[in-house]
């Protein structure tokens, strides 16, 4: 089971929190900061996994995540679930955001948080792996779009375009994913 | 109409969107918190609206605040009007809202489920899919029971998005809803099958998760998941395949043996490394499992660890890590193969990741010997000075001790070594596991007795250092660091051994410095008492009149330095200090008087060995006859209105104790805080609430003029300073300071003190020249006068560990545990064995009709093949031979096993012809089968005639072949065409000191002639039991089936190890099925007595009732009274019971006795149930509840030693 979803950016701002055990508010916001603490003072170069974390922890429990560009992607879950699994879940995902946004950026998840909340329904449910294949999840993705515009048809919404961003440094547009370990890379749905 | 939906729309435009807000919140850094205040205030203003988009559009932004922290429960009920939206777009917004701020105690959940349950209903299904992805993260329990039913209708929706849904949001169901797991787990299973691989993939993630909590019920379906997992290529199913096996294997060893193949075929196969490392966890969890002597598995050892070593030497960090986790686990079963790869491990404690640091750490324990437990010792030292944050160097001290005290110090050559290096981590800096260094002193003084004098010498020297442990404030204010615990110790310790002492004055004098008192109270109460001991020593050893007078000086000084203490804010050390000081005074008049025993009036207060007490004792010490915890002592007082609130609060904390009382029964203080509870709330209660009220009045008009009440102040915090500032003007003055220590004993800074022993070890190995050594070592403690004694104890082997532990009597440190679940983890609440059947009468209505949903038939695992053949008796008769047919192959092991099949034939068939013994253990596990059978039998009933001719006919055949057959092959056979299965309780069969045996009788189904008695025999000695022979003494009517040797008892070839249980089924012939038999019986057996094996034999009477042939046939109210009416039950019987009640009895006779309720009149107050026996005769009974609270029960059947016999046994069921 998985029994929380963070991501949040280097300054641990959250930018997306999905906790599958209730939490008050307060209590959430202290997971972040704590989840980040511990996160945040690894180097890049040191394993994926992390024990401990008082707060949303227990022995079961793991922290497993990736740090892509400025955004961290902290799933914390308990043995059930295979750690090398959820890591490669963690890059399907990023990939999934980077179809859905063509080349996502942390922008796109501070201003479209409730799309990436649609994302991640397709892929966890309540704390467990729903779909882990990329093309059926964009599949569904683009139908619940399509449905959703055809409702803004029906009821004359107005798209309001954005005016353009201010104060955007270009360079954070261009989220790259990093190179997998190979080992990874192999595991194939 | 169209006017308002443009001004609808108009509003739209100018309200925020979440864009804007996330947008004004980035612009307005410096004022956030009122910015975003101001937000909320616009959106209460536009959930107030009528049109629902602006509604939705609230909510959305309302769903982000939630996420930087702002509570919107107040939104409930708006979340929950842009739920019910038929917008899908709304409607999407409303379920993420919902998702991310209710939960199970929300309470506007209530009005949400006929909303939900119209939303799941949907025809489209995104519109569902949301509303299944919402459910999963708030389902409650009323939610979870009254959608269950509509959530088992979407498990067969034609839509795979739906099913997959569905199938996972059971899992949350169940969790909520346990009663639901049962009626929905055929379901369930048949999705295993599902054509879409996402639903199957799902699927097995619910029975993986439901499996690891509860394994043993799903033992049954490992056919199915090893069907997947030899066919399937969907990765991330494999992996949970994987570790579901992981889970099962341990309960089941041939399981594991069945896997090993295709697991090692796998590891070598696959390229995904998340794969492979599951095979190789899942592979080690089955040697574990088998780890006894399979020497023809030390290849698949050798493979993991060789993998692993791979996965441990990759650049990849992750892969590292997940080696070593891996390697921890093969450490617990196969040392030897991890011990190999030594030098790898030891490399990665230098790693500069932590948490593979942490990995490493956890291996060590494995990797050290005799030889070289002090270099890894040193070498975690140095680690931990060098490491930085306390987590760390706690968690490498907290390894040191394990790995020094494990198997009860088996690696330790030298304590003194051990006592050293423990004395260098109570003095490194920044721990905060001073008990646990503190607790480990205390136990190697203890339990190695020769190590105490040096021991009792290094406390002392660190009693005298103790202003070490101060750690100056901030405030400039005197604090210990928490390794001050040491002091603990090592007080105790002196106090303990004090004659191993060689200045008792001084470390007195030390126990009595001033700053003493900044220490914790249960320090200081331990210094206390120490004193005293320390005295009485000092006492004792003054022989010469010089010696006596300085004695009586101390006592002096004693009593005067103690005084303060007796004004401690801490209670213990009051009351110690008040102890202390009046047995001093005592002592100090017999002295005065010229009583010379004076000294031993005072060994006396401390006499008596200490030994250490088993860390389970508290626990295992017996609950006293009559005694019931939970029961009130007093009822409690209903609440009254008029009193003030103030007070109930204090009411409610004697009341709470009292009710948790039962949780003190692990507790150490338990005992105490019940009597003062107990004491408390009699007084409560009897006092009338207006003597309460006189009675608080004077307790604070008593606070108040009581110097001693301490009020929680400043002044509390201030007391022991004020005591300290008594202390330290005495203290000069004090004669004893001028004790001259003739030995001064100082400790070497410079160097670490075990140091020495570590280069002591590294000179013996270098040169094995003994004198040259120990001429160095002279010269380095030179202050050691006896110190060659010491060096022989550090060259011979290490000294005797005491390893006895004390107990309560009859109690045994391996006794079982409750497992260790919380109360409230909802898996408790799943451990529902799904194999045997369910009856109505135990569920509640709402499962009764969940029943009803599930179109296919009832749970059953094996025979899937006559799924629909089941009431046909053709069918029935066909596939009786079919299994005889693949009885045969068994004979012959083929590999086109069939998958379909029980479980155990599953299982048997891959080791059909291993040794008799594994036989014998199949067929002891076989009868756990029997219960995991299931009932798929429900004949029409106007086929019943016809049928009961059938299965006459094949009793007979069979009664012909089994004389042929020996006791085995019935066994097998009998468990084969188990169908009815009527799990009973095991009842308790006789016992003794050494064995207890305990039976149950089960029916074979359509024969009446043999009934299976699964015995169980549990050695609770500590003492193996072997050669068992069981034997009964036959009836005329009743005869146990031996085998070849119709005389003798049967031989049991099992030895059963202490502690251990193992269940024997056994046949038993039946001549008579229509009355009680009582069978006496013997058992003997050999175990290991005081002198040589003992021969033991234990007498008992088995019953075998006649209920166990009873079916419960169904029968309609018309067949019924045709039946009664009809003079065909001659048979007649009646009783009267107290204190049972009708539906009670109900209960308990439909399910312990196999009978079928008929009838029940409307007014509730009588029930006719109906029965059929294996014999052909028809059971009718009517249960009467009486006027007088008593039930008649009345009996009648067409044999009337069948009515009778039943009777009774209700009788004594009931009584």
């Amino acid at each position: 089971m998985i029994k929380a979803i963070l991501v949040f950016n280097n300054h641990g701002k959250p930018r997306l929190s999905k906790f599958y055990q209730y939490f008050n508010e307060d209590m959430q916001q202290q997971i972040v900061r704590e989840t980040f603490q511990l996160v945040s003072k690894r180097d890049d170069n040191v394993c994926n996994f992390l024990e401990g974390g008082s707060l949303i922890g227990g022995s079961d429990y793991k922290l497993i995540y990736r740090h892509y560009a400025t955004l961290y992607f902290v799933f914390c879950v308990d043995s059930s679930e295979s750690e090398l699994g959820i890591l490669d879940l963690i890059q399907v995902f990023v990939e999934t955001l980077d179809r859905c946004f063509e080349n996502v950026c942390e922008l796109d998840l501070i201003f479209h948080v409730d799309k990436v909340h649609y994302i991640l329904n397709e892929l966890v449910m309540g704390g467990m792996v729903l779909e882990t294949n990329m093309s059926e999840i964009l599949s569904r993705i683009e139908d619940q779009n399509k449905l959703e515009k055809s409702e803004a048809g029906l009821i004359s919404l107005k798209n309001v375009n954005l005016p353009n961003l201010p104060n955007i440094p270009q360079q954070i547009k261009d989220i790259k994913l990093p190179d997998l370990p190979q080992a990874i890379k192999d595991l194939k749905f | 109409m169209a006017l308002t939906k443009l001004k609808g729309n108009l509003e739209r435009i100018l309200d925020k969107n979440l864009a804007d807000l996330v947008r004004g919140i980035r612009n307005n850094k410096e004022n956030e918190v009122k910015y975003i205040a101001q937000c909320i205030e616009e959106i209460k203003a536009e959930l107030k609206q009528e049109n629902i988009a602006v509604k939705a559009n609230a909510v959305a932004k309302l769903s982000y605040l939630q996420m930087i922290g702002y509570d919107i429960s107040w939104a409930g009920f708006n979340i929950i009007e842009v739920m019910s939206s038929n917008k899908f777009t709304f409607k999407r917004i409303g379920y993420l809202a919902a998702s991310q701020s209710f939960h199970q105690d929300t309470e506007v959940l209530m009005l949400t489920t006929n909303m939900i349950r119209k939303d799941l209903s949907s025809q489209s299904q995104y519109d569902a899919g949301v509303t299944l992805s919402g459910l999963a993260c708030f389902i409650n329990q009323d939610l979870a029971r009254d959608l269950a039913n509509d959530l088992m209708t979407l498990l067969s929706s034609t839509k795979p998005y739906i099913r997959k849904k569905a199938v996972l949001l059971m899992y949350k169901v169940f969790l909520s809803f346990p009663d639901a797991l049962r009626p929905a787990f055929p379901r369930l299973k048949e999705k295993l099958e599902d054509p879409d691989p996402g639903v199957q993939s799902a699927a097995v993630n619910v029975i993986c998760e439901l499996a690891r909590k509860n394994p043993k019920n799903y033992l049954s379906l490992a056919p199915i998941f090893f069907k997947l997992m030899t066919s399937s290529t969907n990765n991330w199913m494999l992996i949970k395949i994987i570790k579901l096996f992981g889970a099962l294997t341990p309960l089941e060893p041939r399981l594991g043996k069945k896997l090993i193949e295709p697991l090692t075929n796998l590891i070598h196969s696959t390229s995904a490394m998340s794969l492979l490392y599951e095979c190789i966890n899942t592979v080690i969890a089955v040697l574990i499992s088998i780890s006894t002597g399979m020497p023809s598995h030390s290849a698949s050892i050798q493979l993991c660890v060789q993998k692993l070593r791979i996965l441990i030497e990759d650049s990849d960090q992750n892969l590292k890590y997940l080696g070593l986790l891996a390697m921890s686990k093969i450490l617990k079963t196969h040392p030897k193969s991890v011990q190999a790869h030594k030098d790898l491990i030891l490399l990665c404690l230098d790693d500069k990741d932590e948490s593979i640091r942490l990995r490493a750490l956890d291996l060590l324990y494995g990797m050290v010997s005799k030889k070289n437990l002090m270099e890894i010792v040193k070498k975690l030292m140095v680690h931990m000075d060098r490491a930085e944050g306390t987590q760390y160097r706690d968690e490498l001290l907290s390894k040191i001790i394990e790995i020094c005290s494990q198997d009860n110090y088996h690696f330790i050559t030298s304590f003194e070594w051990y006592i050293s290096v423990l004395v260098d981590l109570s003095r490194m800096e920044g721990l905060r596991q001073g008990h646990v260094v503190a607790s480990q002193l205390m136990d190697v003084t203890i339990r190695v007795p020769a190590i105490r004098p040096f021991s009792v010498e290094q406390m002392a020297l660190l009693l005298e250092t103790s202003s070490g442990f101060a750690v100056r404030g901030i405030t400039g204010q005197v604090a210990f660091s928490s390794m001050c615990e040491v002091l603990y110790a090592a007080a105790w310790i002196c106090g303990e051994f004090a004659s191993h002492l060689k200045e008792p004055e001084a470390v007195l004098e030390c126990v009595l410095k001033s700053k003493v008192t900044v220490l914790p109270g249960h320090i200081q109460a331990v210094f206390i008492h120490n004193l005293m001991k320390l005295y009485a020593h000092i006492l004792r050893k003054a022989s010469t009149a010089e010696e006596k007078e300085r004695a009586r000086q101390t006592l002096c000084v004693l009593q005067e330095r103690l005084t303060p203490f007796m004004q401690s804010a801490d209670l213990e050390v009051q009351e110690r200090a008040s102890t202390a000081v009046h047995v001093l005074r005592v002592i100090s008049k017999l002295q005065d008087v010229g009583e010379a025993d004076a000294v031993n009036e005072l060994m006396q207060l401390f006499q008596g060995e200490l030994n250490p007490v088993a860390p389970k004792a508290q626990r295992k010490v017996p609950l006293p006859d009559g005694l019931d915890l939970d029961a009130w002592i007093n009822e409690p007082e209903p609440e009254s209105n008029d009193e003030p609130k103030a007070d109930k609060g204090s009411l409610d904390i004697f009341y709470k104790t009292s009710t948790s009382v039962s949780d003190f029964r692990d507790g150490y203080q338990g005992e105490s805080v019940y009597e003062e509870t107990e004491h408390m709330q009699s007084e409560d209660v009897r006092q009338s609430a207006a003597r309460q009220q006189v009675r608080r009045e004077a307790l604070r008009v008593e606070q108040a003029n009581n110097p001693h009440y301490l009020k929680a102040s400043s002044q509390a915090r201030q007391s022991p300073s004020a005591s300290s500032q008594l202390l330290s003007p005495a203290s000069e003055e004090i004669p004893v300071m001028s004790i001259n220590l003739s030995v001064p004993l100082q400790v070497s800074t410079s160097k670490k003190l075990s140091d020495k022993y570590l280069e002591l070890e590294r000179n013996k190995e270098a040169s094995s020249d003994s004198k040259k050594h120990r001429s160095k070592r002279d010269k380095k403690k030179k202050k050691k006068k006896d110190s060659s004694d010491e060096e022989e104890t550090i060259q011979i082997v290490a000294p005797q560990v005491i390893s006895t532990m004390e107990l309560p009597e009859g109690a045994r440190l391996s006794d079982s545990e409750d497992d260790g679940r919380p109360q409230t983890d909802p898996h408790r609440a799943l451990n529902i064995d799904l194999d045997t059947p369910s009856y109505p009468k135990e569920k509640p209505v709402v499962c009764a009709s969940l029943e009803q949903a599930v179109s296919t038939p009832s749970t059953k695992i094996k025979k899937s093949k006559s799924k629909n053949g089941i009431e046909g008796s053709k069918e029935e008769k066909a596939r009786r031979k079919k299994t005889k047919q693949e009885k045969e192959e068994k004979v012959a092991p083929s590999k086109g096993v069939n998958l379909n099949d029980d479980l155990d034939f599953w299982l048997s068939a891959s080791n059909g012809n291993e040794s008799k013994e594994k036989k014998v253990a199949t067929k002891a596990e076989m009868t756990v089968e029997e219960t995991a059978t299931s009932d798929p039998k429900k004949p029409a009933k106007n086929k019943k005639d016809k049928k009961e001719k059938k299965e006459k006919k094949s009793k007979k055949e069979k009664r012909e072949k089994k004389d042929t057959q020996d006791r085995d092959e019935q066994n097998n056979h009998l468990s084969e065409n188990m169908i009815t299965p009527v799990t009973t309780a095991w009842k308790p069969l006789v016992d003794d000191k050494r064995l207890v045996m305990k039976y149950r009788v089960v029916a074979v189904p359509h024969d009446q002639h043999q009934v299976l008695v699964p015995v169980m025999l549990h050695n609770r000695s500590s003492k193996t039991i072997h050669s068992m022979n069981f034997n009964v003494v036959d009836s005329a009517n009743a005869r146990l089936c031996r085998g070849q040797h119709e005389q003798d008892g049967v031989e049991l070839p099992h030895q059963l190890a202490s502690q251990s249980r193992v269940e024997i089924p056994f046949a038993f012939a039946v001549m008579d099925s229509t009355m009680v038999h009582q069978l006496r019986g013997v058992l003997t057996y050999m175990t290991q007595g005081e002198n040589g094996s003992v021969s033991e034999k234990l007498d008992f009477k088995l019953q075998i009732p006649c209920s166990v042939f009873l079916t419960s046939d169904p029968m309609s109210n018309d067949q019924f009274a045709e039946l009664l009416a009809s003079q065909e039950l001659p048979g007649k019987a009646k009783i009267l019971c107290e204190g049972i009640a009708l539906t009670q009895a109900l209960d308990r006779a439909s399910r312990e006795l196999n009978m079928r309720l008929v009838e029940m009149d409307s007014s509730g107050t009588s029930a006719s149930l109906y029965s059929h026996h294996l014999s052909d005769h028809h059971l009718c009974i009517l249960m009467k509840s009486q006027a007088d609270g008593r039930l008649s029960i009345y009996g009648k059947s067409s044999n009337p030693s069948l009515a009778s016999s039943v009777i009774e046994e209700m009788r004594q069921m009931f009584a």
